[in-house]
């Protein structure tokens, strides 16, 4: 697998797991579990830093960006105006030009509107940043980003945090026809089987947060997802049998008594 | 003294800050964040030479974690 790189806006990728770092119990346990599942792309949040608390530690004491591709996000913002105030922060903070674009639509869903997501990705890639769009499992609205200069698109497998797996898998496969750029399916994922059917599908990476940090054992839950998005990825590469209806017999009748 | 909304909450620095010294003054390294004065963003190289003014309203972002949007994050 190590020939089987990624490669988005000239950037090379070696896991096609990508993890996020909210829910953990503490930064050892997000650690250990960004290990475990072998990730190089790490999202973060954008946040005001504790300004009373001296002691309170950076995630990024224990999250290398030496080690580590740390992905800012927009994660929290409803209008185009804060998406973007927050992708500038980001990208001042010095550590990245890409950004994980999210423009929520819908407090309850957490859907993204799809109309502020593509006006704020064609500001965004003007000001060059390179900007991962979380998306919904719409082929056309994947399109429209890939037009305004997107490297890549980021749909939904399902309503963030949901862990309902991938609610629209032909959707999903025409969008991943439909556009020339990496589709890395983000959100919803809920088990292993889940992210490996997402590889299967052809999904160039997957992206979770919660199936992993909400999992009753993080860190083993890490290392599942690791092997599924693998298993997942082979099995595509490898081409799956057709589904027929009836049985077909895999030992020879040639030599029977 | 002067006054200055820092993150959200109203504080009374001395005169004469810049951002620099007022980072180090909170004891917050200065290479992971970024500053915002009055709604437009401080490059890293005009942390030093950026000085306060009383009434500026001044927001010191970095990273946490998150995965996406994270509800009890915000």
């Amino acid at each position: 697998m190590n020939d089987d790189r990624l490669t988005i806006a000239g950037i090379e990728f070696h896991s096609r797991l990508w993890v996020g770092t909210g829910k953990y119990k503490d930064f050892i346990e997000t650690q250990k579990a960004i290990e475990a599942a072998g990730a190089e792309v790490v999202t973060v949040a954008v946040r005001r830093v504790n300004i009373t608390d001296r002691k309170s530690e950076n995630l990024l004491d224990y999250i290398s960006p030496k080690k580590y591709k740390i992905l800012p996000n927009t994660a929290g913002c409803y209008t185009v105006e804060d998406a973007l105030r927050y992708a500038r922060l980001a990208r001042a903070a010095g550590i990245s030009d890409m950004v994980k674009l999210e423009v929520i639509g819908d407090e309850r869903t957490l859907f993204p509107d799809t109309a502020g997501l593509i006006e704020a990705a064609k500001i965004l890639v003007k000001e060059g940043f390179i900007v991962f769009p979380y998306t919904n499992d719409d082929p056309i609205v994947a399109k429209r980003l890939v037009d305004v200069g997107c490297p890549a698109v980021m749909p939904l497998a399902a309503p963030i945090g949901s862990g309902l797996g991938i609610r629209n898998p032909y959707n999903l496969k025409i969008l991943m026809e439909s556009v020339r750029v990496p589709v890395i399916v983000d959100a919803g994922v809920g088990t292993a089987s889940d992210a490996a059917l997402a590889m299967e599908y052809g999904a160039d990476a997957v992206l979770m947060n919660t199936a992993i940090a909400g999992a009753k054992e993080p860190i083993l839950m890490a290392e599942a997802m690791k092997h599924a998005v693998w298993a997942g990825r082979l099995a595509y590469k490898a081409g799956r049998i057709p589904r027929k209806l009836y049985a077909t017999a895999s030992s020879p009748i040639e030599g029977m008594l | 003294m002067m006054r200055i909304t820092l993150n959200g909450e109203n504080r009374e620095v001395t005169e004469g800050h810049s951002v620099s010294s007022l980072l180090s003054d909170l004891g917050i390294p200065a290479e992971r964040v970024a500053v915002e004065l009055n709604l437009k963003i401080v490059d890293r190289q005009a942390f030093t030479g950026t000085s306060l003014c009383d009434g500026d309203r001044l927001e010191v972002i970095g990273f946490i974690g998150g995965g996406k949007n994270d509800d009890d994050e915000r």
